[in-house]
C-alpha cells in the first residue's frame, strides 16, 4: 500500500456499472494491460488519454454495480488509477478493490470537481482537496479490510497469515 | 434464538455466534463455485497465495458457461487452465454445454437450504430461492475460500418485501421481480439481505423463485431469500424461516394483484415501466435464457406463444437453455421443436449472449428484447445497441409481432 497519493480527480456520476468500467467482452483474459486498454471505454472514450499515472477516480453513488468481475478494479489499477473515491460503492466491487490492493474511499458528502488536485492519506482516511482547500474524512474500513489493504491485498495477506 | 432474520439465522448456525447487522463474521463455507470469467483469476491468486490443495474438493465446483464453447484461442486457453486445475485438485468441472453455473449448482445439489454458499458470480444470490445464504464475490475472495474454506462477511441488515395478492394470468415471476427492482432501485438494497414473502410465493415454482431471488443482485443486495413456505425440492430439507419477531431495517408492502407485464428500458434494470409505455417499439432480436429465465417453464411459456407461428420478418430469436437437463426436457416434451419450427436458434446451454462474449452480439442501432437480467450499455457486446428486459412470454410475443407486445394470458399457471 502506498501512503502518499497525489493526483488529479476524474469525476463521474452515479451507478457506474462494471460493464461501463470494463465491458464483458474484454474480461476473458489474464493480461492486465489488455484490460487497461479498454477501461471505461463505453463511458468516456477519452479517459485513457487524459489519465495520468497516480490520478484518482471520483464517483457518486453505487460505483461498480453489476457483475462480480474483479477485472473492473484490475483494469483501473493497471491503467494507472491510484485510488477510487465514491459516495458509496457496490459491495462486490468494494471487496474486489481492497483484495487487489486498490484503495477505495467511501466519502458520502464529497463535492470534488473535475480536475481538482487531491491528496489521499490512506492511514488516516483523509482526502485533501488542494484545489478547494477542503478536507474530507472517509468512512472507516472494517478492521479485517484494513489489514488486507495494509498487506497490499488478499494474496499477500494470506501468503503471510495462511488464514483470516 | 427468537428474533432473527433468515440471513442472521444462517450466520448464527454457521458461526455459533448471535450476530447483529454490521457485525463482521468469519464463517465456514458449505460450497463454492467459479466460472470461466472468474475462475482463471482465482486460480492464479490461489497459486500466488501459496495454495497447494483446495480445502475440500468435494465442496468446490468450476463451471465453463460464460463463453462456452470457446470463441477464440485466448478463451480456449483459460478453459484449459480450469480443466487442468480441476483434474489436479479432484474438483468437479462442469464442461461446456452442461449449463449456467447457477442452474447446475441447484440441479446437482451443490447448494441446499441453510448453506452458506460463495460464488464468483454476481448472480449467486439466486440460491436464496432454496433458502441458502448465497453471496457473490470476485476472483481473489474466491481463491481465499478455496484455500481456507472460510470467508469474512459483514452481517447484512434485511429489507423485507411483502407482496399482497396473486399475479394476473398475463404476468409472471419475472414481471414481479422487474417491478420490485424498479421500486427498490439499483442500489436500494446495497449491502443488505432481502426477504420476499406473501401468498404469491406459496405456490410459486422453484423456477419462479430462482428468477425472483436472481434479481436481488440488481438491487445491490448481498443475498436474498424467498420465504420457504411451499418450497418443493427433490430431497428432504429443513426450511430456514425468519422468526416472527425478527428485526428488519425496512419493510415494503406491495400490492401485486393487478400488476401488468413489466419492462426494463435501457440502460438499467431498475428503469422499469408497465409494458404499455413501450408497446409498438420495433425489435430486431429476441433472447430467452440466462440464470434469470432459461428454465423449462420459461421455454414452455415462449413455446406456448410461438406454436404454429413464425418470427416476424427481419427478427431473430436466440434461445439458450439454462442447462443440458433443461434442453433435454425441452426436446422430450416438444418445446424445443416448437421453438425451432417458429424460427428460433437454440444455442449451447450456458450464459449465451448475455455477457456480450459470443453467440449473438447485436448490431449498431438494434433493439433487443431479452429475458436476461441486465441491460447496461454494452452489456451484450455493443454499446450502440439498446436492450429491453422482460419475461420470456413478452419476448416471444414481441418477436412474433416484430415490436414490443404484451403477452396473452397464460391460463395454465
Amino acid at each position: 500500500m502506498t501512503d502518499g497519493i497525489r493526483g488529479r480527480a476524474h469525476v463521474y456520476g452515479d451507478n457506474i456499472d462494471t460493464d461501463r468500467i470494463i465491458p464483458g467482452k474484454y474480461t476473458k483474459t489474464l493480461d492486465v494491460q489488455s484490460l487497461a486498454e479498454h477501461v471505461l471505454e463505453d463511458l468516456d472514450p477519452a479517459f485513457r488519454t487524459r489519465l495520468q499515472q497516480g490520478d484518482v477516480l471520483v464517483a457518486g453513488n453505487n460505483f461498480g454495480c453489476g457483475s462480480s468481475r474483479e477485472q473492473a478494479p484490475v483494469a483501473l489499477q493497471a491503467a494507472g488509477v491510484a485510488a477510487v473515491i465514491a459516495r458509496y460503492f457496490a459491495r462486490i466491487f468494494f471487496r474486489n478493490a481492497i483484495n487487489i490492493g486498490l484503495p477505495v474511499l467511501e466519502i458520502p458528502d464529497h463535492d470534488i470537481a473535475q480536475g481538482d488536485e487531491l491528496e489521499v492519506d490512506l492511514v488516516s482516511g483523509t482526502v485533501r482537496n488542494c484545489t478547494s482547500g477542503k478536507v474530507y474524512q472517509a468512512n472507516p474500513l472494517p478492521e479485517v479490510m484494513l489489514r488486507i489493504l495494509q498487506s497490499g491485498g488478499l494474496v499477500n495477506y494470506l501468503r503471510t497469515n495462511k488464514t483470516f | 434464538m427468537g428474533n432473527m432474520t433468515i440471513a442472521e439465522k444462517i450466520l448464527f448456525q454457521k458461526t455459533g455466534r448471535k450476530v447483529r447487522p454490521g457485525d463482521i463474521v468469519i464463517a465456514p463455507v458449505d460450497g463454492v463455485m467459479a466460472t470461466d470469467t472468474t475462475a482463471p483469476g482465482a486460480l492464479k491468486a490461489f497459486e500466488k497465495m501459496g495454495g497447494q490443495r483446495v480445502w475440500a474438493p468435494e465442496k468446490c465446483a468450476l463451471v465453463i458457461d460464460h463463453a462456452a464453447p470457446a470463441p477464440n484461442e485466448r478463451v480456449a486457453n483459460l478453459h484449459r487452465l480450469m480443466r487442468d486445475f480441476s483434474r489436479e485438485q479432484g474438483i468437479r468441472l462442469f464442461e461446456i454445454g452442461e449449463g449456467i453455473c447457477h442452474q447446475v449448482m441447484v440441479e446437482q445439489g451443490y447448494v441446499r437450504p441453510g448453506y452458506l454458499f460463495i460464488g464468483a458470480d454476481s448472480h449467486t444470490p439466486t440460491y436464496g430461492a432454496l433458502n441458502a445464504f448465497a453471496c457473490g464475490v470476485g476472483s481473489t475472495d474466491l481463491a481465499a475460500v478455496l484455500l481456507t474454506g472460510q470467508i469474512w462477511l459483514k452481517t447484512p441488515a434485511t429489507l423485507r418485501i411483502r407482496c399482497h395478492g396473486q399475479l394476473r394470468t398475463d404476468a409472471s415471476p419475472k414481471d414481479l421481480i422487474l417491478f420490485l427492482t424498479g421500486k427498490v432501485g439499483i442500489s436500494g438494497a446495497t449491502y443488505m439481505s432481502v426477504e420476499f414473502e406473501g401468498e404469491v410465493f406459496r405456490n410459486m415454482s422453484l423456477a419462479g423463485r430462482l428468477c425472483v431471488a436472481n434479481m436481488t443482485a440488481e438491487m445491490g443486495a448481498k443475498t436474498g431469500f424467498v420465504h420457504p413456505e411451499g418450497l418443493q425440492l427433490p430431497y428432504p430439507f429443513e426450511p430456514v424461516e425468519p422468526d416472527a419477531s425478527a428485526s428488519y431495517a425496512q419493510t415494503i408492502e406491495v400490492d401485486i394483484g393487478n400488476l401488468p407485464p413489466q419492462i426494463a428500458a435501457p440502460e438499467s434494470p431498475d428503469n422499469v415501466h408497465d409494458i404499455d409505455r413501450y408497446l409498438g417499439t420495433p425489435v430486431h432480436y429476441g433472447f430467452i435464457g440466462t440464470c434469470g429465465n432459461g428454465r423449462l417453464e420459461d421455454l414452455r411459456a415462449a413455446a406456448r406463444i410461438l406454436r404454429g407461428k413464425r418470427l416476424a420478418e427481419g427478427v431473430r430469436l436466440v434461445v439458450a437453455p439454462a442447462s443440458r437437463s433443461v434442453l433435454l426436457d425441452a426436446m422430450l416434451d416438444g418445446t424445443a421443436h416448437t421453438l425451432v419450427a417458429a424460427g428460433a436458434t437454440i444455442i449451447t446451454p450456458g450464459c449465451g449472449p448475455c455477457v456480450g462474449s459470443h453467440e449473438g452480439v447485436p448490431a449498431d442501432g438494434e433493439t433487443v428484447i431479452s429475458a436476461a437480467n441486465r441491460n447496461f450499455r454494452g452489456r451484450m457486446g455493443n454499446p450502440r445497441a439498446q436492450i429491453f428486459l422482460a419475461s420470456p412470454a413478452t419476448v416471444a410475443a414481441s418477436v412474433v409481432a416484430g415490436c414490443i407486445t404484451a403477452p396473452p394470458p397464460n391460463l395454465d399457471h
